[in-house]
């Protein structure tokens, strides 16, 4: 991390409250994804002369418990400001936000997300969180280079925003990443936003190299992204620092392979900010805020501390695992339906959920809820393979089928396939691979670990069908 | 003439059957046409809808069905409260030919609820930015008493449609004044609630902090009417209260003996005609008589009110009127040329009145970066301070009484190339508005050349009622409300 010392990170995140059903100050419904264009509007949301915004409570009760979940000091009393800017998705010509300075306050401040990086684990402290509406959706037909004309769709305009801001506190992008995999993974306990929709969660990040001005790369759609966007700006920066350039503060953008300038600070909008007049001061009193507290769901953390206590999981494993919520979830529900189950099974359970199963979801890009996967499956496979009746090659073998939400027992009669532990019928296997491998079996003596290849050339003949304990012991046997 | 009747009257004369509220409908429209080429008090008629109504009212009637309160009788309603599918332009070019999709919480109210009969749209200033009713894209509206002056404004056109006798309510909006200085040039009476006893979803907004709509009307009496139905919380408008609204004319006739009313000496003070201090005096005796306390008062922060509120104001505004793009409503320029940002700027530029792009640009500056604290901070920071002034005026008071405005009505033109004497015009009304405090605007004379003089009455908060009873009280003494201008065709 040391070449990484003296860069400085922050980042703004917002993140699109999906789970509220209506918008942040009209009644229109938010769930404008592949929905037809302006049909979920009125006169509110779409700016109509005349129209007054009434806030959401149930927006305000989400940020709350998303504040107590990152440990933030929530506000008491908190106004509404205008951010006066002008763009054709802006349909009031100001953006309903909030402000920390002029006499605003945020919704919360501070707050706190740790995370870990190479065995090191390090606070982020956050500055502020604070809640906003979403602007209306600019559509190109065709590529934005070639469409003779943008078309604006208001169904996402007022749809609800909560705005995460970090301090500066990050010092590489894989700090950056793991800083976002830990607040996408809270966001997600806290039910208020389902992070795999598109456009849930776009980041602003800062970077500069220290003693520099810095760079915002604005609006990027992923976390794999946000680093290579980092990784690509540190570069930049560092070269034209060693070339002697100046770096001046400005806004990029990321186009997947490098960063483009699209504006310096003395082109930068002067937002005007002022109190919203039309929106009463919001008070969000301890009781208010206790009301919420108690029904705030279970964090990663906590999850991660009660799944090493009750399921005896190691720290490393119990902290993959947590952190999406949907596997976690799932991996509770499969082991609650099989009482037998000891730690030796919860591991190995934990153990298909993070490898065989994240494994498949990575390359097919998508999350287990999409899935006909079912926690029984699971069971059956981490039993089968404790019972022996197969292997776990046999079992890798199963993934793809047990994605369509095949039972095990189906998958395995129409493959055919189970162990071989027929002593006999493996004796003789077994007999037969020492005398096609003198070399390996003479090998054995000094080595005992050969013995690991000769049980893989057992495998092989067998397509992964022989009992690997029973082969192992038998070449013991015959090699002694 | 039916005109000459209250609109109180008319609503007994309709509940007995002795005129039917199409005659009445088709009275006033003929009065319309008859003065209004010389008046200009109406952008819009909505005569086939006003008489279709008048029939279908007229139809339940004499089935024994019921109807609203307002039984049918015709209001004007000013150009900046949206009226769905009626014409709402705020007399700009920038939003001709936009007809809401949606009613105003008022409209609603007062149209669908109590069936008044919304007449036409009323002319007004250029998004209420003015005091003469000058600035409207639709011409000025001229003072009935005197067709070669100003009728106030900015809601100008609901102030002379009544004093005219062209309607027999009027609605207003008041940001600064808007209500009462029509009310105090055309001889009506105007109310200006207090902050968030009347809904403003719908008005299309000029300053939000400041403006409240208001009922305009030939008498107090009917003014009360108007107010008993318009008031009250609205889920629409946050900054509405959830507080009981009083029973007005109830309480028009209490007595007011003992009842403290508070004249402030910096309101008499230099600028304010002597024939208007004169009758405000007189009326101020009247009140004396039935047995009012005077209290002569200190309102030391008076002189900062026009500075503290035309920055507040301005400020505002440049943000409130950022939606009018002419993308979504109104008209764009017929010219699309250069980016989305030269379009818009275009339009702006083109379709905005002077004095609006002033305020916006002024607004704007007021509340860049490195001005903020020096401007917009520092006006509430004033505003606070003429807060305090009022409020400790009514620890020891009931209601205050001054002049509504300076002077009599102004020739037209004669300010229009001189904004800041325009801008001293609000000095007496502006202050109601920085403290969101209820203010009443009704005649109490006439000037040597005829013209109406206004009697101010600013009462505490929510307390509409006490200055409703107070001006009911000195309406009857002073008899002159039943005067209507002798204008060439009319009577
Ligand atoms: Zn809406």
């Amino acid at each position: 991390m040391s070449e990484h010392e003296d860069v400085i990170i922050g980042l703004e995140i917002h993140i699109q409250l999906t789970a509220l059903k209506t918008k942040l100050f009209c009644s229109c419904s938010s769930d404008y994804r592949g929905k037809a264009p302006n049909t979920h509007t009125c006169p509110i949301c779409l700016g109509l002369p005349g129209s007054l915004p009434v806030t959401n409570e149930k927006a305000i009760k989400f940020a709350t418990r998303l504040a107590l979940a990152l440990k933030c000091t929530i506000n008491e009393r908190f106004y509404f400001f205008r951010k006066n800017y002008y763009y054709p998705d802006l349909p009031k010509g100001f953006q309903i936000s909030q402000y920390n300075r002029a006499g605003g306050k945020a919704f919360a401040d501070r707050g706190v997300i740790e995370i870990e990086v190479d065995g090191n684990i390090k606070e982020i402290q956050l500055n502020r969180i604070h809640l906003e509406e979403d602007p209306a959706r600019i559509v190109h037909e065709g590529s934005i280079t070639t469409s003779p004309h943008a078309l604006i769709d208001y169904n996402r305009s007022g749809t609800t925003l909560i705005e995460v801001v970090s301090e500066p506190d990050m010092r590489s992008p894989a700090e950056a990443r793991e800083y976002l995999k830990q607040l996408m993974s809270i966001v997600q306990y806290t039910e208020i936003c389902d992070p795999n929709l598109e456009g849930a969660f776009r980041v602003d990040a800062n970077i500069s190299i220290k003693g520099h001005d810095r760079s915002e790369v604005k609006n990027i759609n992923s976390i794999k992204e946000v680093e290579n966007a980092l990784s690509y700006e540190i570069k930049r920066q560092k070269l034209a620092i060693k070339r002697g350039a100046i770096l001046i503060q400005e806004t990029r953008h990321w186009d997947g392979d490098k960063t483009i300038s699209l504006r310096t600070k003395e082109f930068e909008a002067d937002y005007r900010y002022f109190p919203e007049q039309d929106l009463v001061p919001f008070e969000t009193d301890e009781q208010f805020v206790d009301k919420i507290r108690i029904k705030l769901p279970e964090m990663p953390k906590e999850r991660k501390e009660r799944y090493q206590r009750d399921y005896l999981l190691n720290e490393f494993d119990a902290g993959i695992l947590v952190l999406d919520k949907q596997i976690a979830d799932f991996f509770e529900e499969g082991i609650k339906l099989e009482k037998s189950f000891r730690p030796e099974e919860y591991k190995l359970y934990c153990n298909w959920l993070m490898n065989q199963v994240s494994r498949w979801l990575n390359e097919n890009n998508t999350n287990i809820a999409n899935t006909k996967l079912k926690p029984e499956q699971i069971v059956d496979i981490v039993k089968a393979l404790k019972e022996n009746v197969i292997s776990s090659k046999i079992a890798n073998s199963f993934i793809e089928e047990m994605m369509k939400g095949t039972s095990i027992q189906e998958i395995m009669k129409k493959s055919g396939k189970k162990v071989i532990s027929d002593e006999n019928k493996l004796e003789s296997l077994c007999k037969e691979v020492i005398k096609e491998n003198p070399k390996i079996a003479a090998d054995y003596k000094k080595n005992p670990k050969a013995i690991q290849a000769l049980k893989g050339k057992v495998m092989g003949k067998t397509r992964g069908q022989a009992d690997p304990k029973k082969t192992e012991e038998l070449l013991k046997i015959l090699l002694k | 003439m039916e005109n000459h009747y209250m609109a109180h009257e008319l609503i007994e004369k309709i509940k007995d059957k002795e005129i039917k509220i199409e005659e009445i409908i088709q009275e006033y429209l003929d009065i319309i046409k008859e003065t209004d080429g010389s008046v200009n008090s109406f952008t819009h008629l909505h005569e086939k809808d006003a008489l279709k109504k008048a029939k279908r009212l007229d139809d339940q009637i004499n089935k024994g069905k019921h109807i609203g309160k307002l039984s049918g009788l015709p209001i004007g309603i000013k150009g900046c409260i949206c009226i769905k599918d009626s014409p709402t332009t705020c007399c700009s070019r920038i939003l001709e030919g936009f007809n809401p999709p949606y009613n105003a919480t008022v409209a609603d109210r007062l149209l669908e609820k109590e069936d008044a009969i919304c007449i036409g749209r009323t002319n007004m200033d250029e998004f209420a930015m003015g005091g003469s009713t000058e600035t409207s894209c639709y011409g000025p509206t001229r003072n009935p008493w005197d067709l070669e002056r100003v009728a106030g404004g900015s809601s100008g056109g609901s102030g002379s449609c009544i004093a005219t006798g062209q309607s027999a309510f009027g609605l207003g909006s008041d940001t600064g004044g808007s209500i009462r200085s029509p009310a105090s040039y055309c001889g009506v009476v105007g109310l200006k609630p207090t902050y968030g006893r009347v809904s403003r979803y719908g008005l299309i907004s000029y300053a939000n902090s400041l403006e409240q709509i208001g009922p305009m009307a030939k008498c107090v009496k009917d003014c009360a009417l108007l107010l008993q139905i318009i008031a009250g919380h609205d889920e629409l408008d946050s900054t509405t209260v959830k507080l009981d609204v009083d029973d007005y004319w109830s309480h028009l006739n209490d007595s007011i003996e003992n009842k403290v009313i508070a004249i402030p000496k910096e309101f008499f003070g230099e600028g304010v005609d002597n024939t208007v201090k004169e009758k405000v005096d007189k009326s101020i005796s009247i009140l004396e008589g039935l047995g009012a306390k005077i209290k002569e008062v200190s309102f030391p922060h008076l002189e900062y009110t026009i500075p503290t509120y035309y920055l507040i104001a301005m400020s505002e505004a440049s943000s409130n009127l950022a939606r009018f793009d002419g993308l979504r409503h109104g008209e764009m320029i017929d010219e699309l040329k250069g980016d989305v940002f030269d379009v818009f700027s275009r339009t702006r530029g083109e379709r905005f009145g002077m004095e609006v792009r002033r305020r916006i640009m002024l607004g704007s500056y007021a509340l860049s970066a490195g001005y903020y604290d020096m401007f917009y901070i520092k006006a509430l920071k004033v505003r606070t301070l003429i807060i305090n002034d009022f409020k400790k005026v009514f620890k020891t008071c009931d209601a205050i009484a001054c002049p509504t405005m300076p002077t009599t009505a102004f020739k037209l033109g004669e300010l229009l190339d001189d904004p800041l004497q325009m801008y001293l015009m609000d000095v007496l009304t502006c202050p109601a508005n920085l403290a969101g405090l209820p203010a009443l605007s009704m005649p109490c004379g006439f000037d040597n050349k005829g013209l109406p003089i206004g009697f101010q009455l600013i009462g505490n908060y929510f307390d509409e009622k006490t200055i409703l009873n107070i001006g009911f009280l000195l309406e009857q003494e002073l008899n002159i409300y039943t005067k209507f201008p002798s204008l060439k065709g009319v009577r």
